[in-house]
């Protein structure tokens, strides 16, 4: 008993620790693939490369004022941040992030917990993330956050929707709930080691949930609550210092959070052959990582009412049709 | 039992990310939408004409470079073609094609900055970054010719302030030849993007009966269909000889004027090559003396031109009593210079007519029951500059 519950926290701990790191990388890879796609140079001065750009990013956050102005409710502002930050790293409790392997003698599983409900879970806690940017927009007492708000709730409901049904098509087609089966179901022995990805068997699924998630994650081109050019900042134009970080933070995890479903779902997780399978899986949440990246480098933003027709009238029919398709094909299978 | 329902009311800048300088807007909202958007001016008023009235003819000129400083050429070239006009200075040919080959490259800069932050305010951001590296070749061309970058004050009354660079022509050579392609760039990433033309189409929309009545000018008033360019209308600086044409838009919304701005600049690139291939040899001022400058070589080997020179630059030169008006189709529309003298070597009240303030005035008009992104992107396809608009 003793052992299994130092076995999981050293896991856990693990897990959160390269999550973060992950995090404060994944905005240096950001600055510098944006920066080629427009002809800069990106980071640079801090370490090669300016590999050390987001630890000198960290620092001067972590040394700024922290400023709380006075129509905020003190609360709920503090609240916020943390409450969009926590379910963005809860999410890789149940993602599949190695094969099994022996450590030591002890036989370790390669998932924090194998919930028999994982692809549950994972839709339940990454809703829960909106309310975070939802209360900061409430609490913060001034009219561009409050705005950001809303306009973060209005994306919310149009988009779980959308998001959910995508993956139904997996679930009906995979027959499991479980995120280690599913990744189990994908893998492949032949040559052809990617046949029994199920982004070739779902390949609308897919693209619905692709949209999806850029959207769920509030990334260009669907960066309507925090639109710089509109609302200032959205709805941390009154957050500053670590606060400001902690939803900072949040975004690059919540991306990696779709990136590591989206991989698991679609793409056989850490399925993969000669290479570790830690890291397969950090090579396909990097596909995923770099698609955010180039559609921001790309892209304009939508506007807030094409936002939630595209949703409704676009997304939603399709994920409904998608369902239904794959449903029919399970019954007469 | 019903909830109060209340608009909000938006305070928009003066220090905000898209309005582009210290432009402040209020904003009366009903949810996203918008029922009333007034636009506040007057903070970055400088006192531009009225200190202009204080100087000498000559020292004026660099006034002008600070009022649309995205434009310092045309700028330039309206004032000294009123001061050209109340004088009576005929100008050489060379000098005419030299300004409408500059003023030409201006436009097509002016515009590519506008193409920038417009596709930056609708959340393009890798757009600023391409239109700034390329608008880098017309700053260098700038730079070779007057040394400044910016406030140039290149073009002066009677001429311009220096002899043309030896490699001007390979120069602005380089420009005709790169932009076309980075134009195609430009359109490969907007022009039939779905969400820029969400965002453009039928936003921001202004008839063609409104725009006249407004007293709108430039793409402005092209885009929504009426035909009126005062290089074609009223052609100053020899634009007549130039074979060119004015492109118009159709609906009057911001796609519109975004279509018709990257044809204005392609048409410009086919202004400056005639300018280019037909540029005539001759002096770059003209002679006139005691009122244009003589040209530096003389200065510094003949008596009389030194006289002449000293006498300019301490005391001017008198006017004749009377006014002049100059317009010029500036990149952001008609920029007009109202001259009035009283026969003294200063003006006694200079007046001019900022396309850019004029344009701004149709704001409530364009935003009238838009939603609130459309504000921002109405005051994109306004092409303002806060400089000009206040002075």
């Amino acid at each position: 008993m003793l052992e299994m519950i130092i076995i999981s926290s050293v896991k856990v701990i693990v897990v959160v620790v390269a999550v973060l790191t992950c995090c404060a990388w994944s905005t240096w890879l950001e600055r510098k693939v944006v920066a080629y796609m427009q002809h800069r140079m990106g980071p640079t001065l801090a370490g090669p490369f300016g590999l050390l750009q987001p630890i000198a990013d960290a620092l001067k956050l972590i040394f700024k004022e922290d400023l709380v102005p006075k129509s905020v409710e003190k609360v709920t502002f503090a609240l916020a941040p943390i409450i969009s930050f926590v379910p963005a790293i809860l999410t890789f409790a149940v993602v599949p992030f190695a094969a099994d392997f022996e450590f030591f003698g002890y036989q370790v599983t390669g998932i924090i917990s194998d919930l028999n409900i994982g692809v549950l879970f994972v839709f339940a806690v990454t809703s829960l993330g909106i309310y975070g940017i939802v209360l900061a927009g409430w609490s913060s007492g001034s009219k561009y956050s409050l705005m950001g708000a809303l306009r973060a709730t209005a994306q919310m409901i149009s988009y779980e929707v959308g998001y959910g049904l995508s993956i139904i098509g997996v679930i009906l087609v995979a027959n499991t709930l479980s995120m280690k089966e599913l990744v189990e179901m994908q893998g492949s022995d032949s040559i052809w080691f990617f046949q029994n990805w199920f982004v070739f068997k779902q390949p609308l699924g897919f693209l619905l949930f692709l949209t999806c998630a850029v959207a769920e994650t509030n990334r260009c081109p669907f960066d309507m609550a925090e639109a710089e050019s509109e609302l200032v900042a959205g709805y941390h134009t009154e957050y500053s210092s670590m606060r400001f970080s902690m939803f900072f933070i949040s975004e690059y995890a919540n991306m990696l959070a779709v990136s590591a479903v989206g991989a698991t779902l679609f793409f056989g997780g850490w399925q993969g052959p000669l290479l570790p399978s830690v890291l397969w899986l950090l090579l396909k949440m990097f596909l995923f990582m770099f698609f955010y990246i180039w559609l921001r480098g790309t892209l304009p933003r939508f506007r807030y009412d094409q936002l939630m027709n595209f949703g409704w009238k676009v997304l939603f029919p399709l994920a409904l049709l998608n369902t239904m398709i794959t449903a029919a094909f399970v019954m007469i299978d | 039992m019903s909830l109060e329902q209340k608009e909000l009311t938006l305070n928009m800048g003066p220090q905000h990310p898209s309005t582009h300088g210290v432009l402040r807007v209020i904003v009366t909202l009903d949810g996203e939408r918008v029922v009333k958007a007034v636009p506040v001016i007057g903070y970055l008023h400088t006192g531009i004409e009225k200190t202009m009235e204080s100087k000498l003819y000559y020292k004026a000129l660099p006034c002008t470079d600070r009022m649309d400083y995205l434009a310092p050429m045309s700028n330039n070239l309206g004032y000294c073609l009123a001061v050209e006009k109340l004088m009576e200075i005929e100008v050489p040919e060379k000098v005419k094609w030299a300004r409408v080959c500059l003023a030409e490259l201006t436009r097509i800069k002016s515009h590519l900055v506008w193409l920038g932050t417009h596709a930056l305010d609708l959340g393009a951001m890798s757009m600023l970054l391409f239109t700034f590296r390329d608008r880098e070749m017309i700053v260098d061309v700038y730079e070779a010719c007057g040394g400044q970058r910016m406030m140039t004050s290149y073009i002066r009354i009677g001429g311009l302030s220096h002899e043309l660079p030896p490699d001007f022509e390979k120069k602005v050579r380089r420009v005709i030849k790169e932009i076309p392609a980075k134009l195609n760039d430009y359109e490969d990433l907007l022009t039939k993007n779905e969400i820029f033309i969400n965002r453009t189409r039928n936003v921001a929309v202004i008839s063609a009966e409104d725009a006249i009545n407004y007293g709108l000018s430039g793409p402005m008033l092209r885009g929504s269909g009426v035909k009126h360019d005062l290089r074609k209308a009223n052609p100053y600086s020899g634009y007549e000889n130039f074979d060119f044409e004015v492109p118009v838009g159709k609906k009057g919304d911001a796609y519109d004027r975004y279509l018709l701005r990257l044809e204005e600049i392609r048409q410009s690139l086919r202004i400056i090559e005639q300018a280019l291939d037909g540029m005539p040899e001759g002096p770059y001022r003209a002679h006139v003396p005691g009122v244009v400058l003589p040209p530096k070589e003389d200065v510094l080997y003949k008596m009389e031109s030194l006289i002449f020179h000293f006498k300019i630059i301490t005391e001017g030169f008198k006017s004749p009593k009377g006014a002049v008006y100059q317009g010029i189709e500036s990149p952001k529309g008609e920029l007009g210079f109202y001259i009035s003298s009283d026969g003294s070597n200063k003006p006694n009240r200079i007046r001019v007519r900022p396309p850019s303030f004029v344009n701004l005035a149709s704001l409530p008009k364009l935003t009238e029951g838009g939603l609130f992104s459309d504000v921002v992107c109405a005051i994109g396809s306004i092409d303002i500059v806060l400089g000009e608009v206040d002075r």
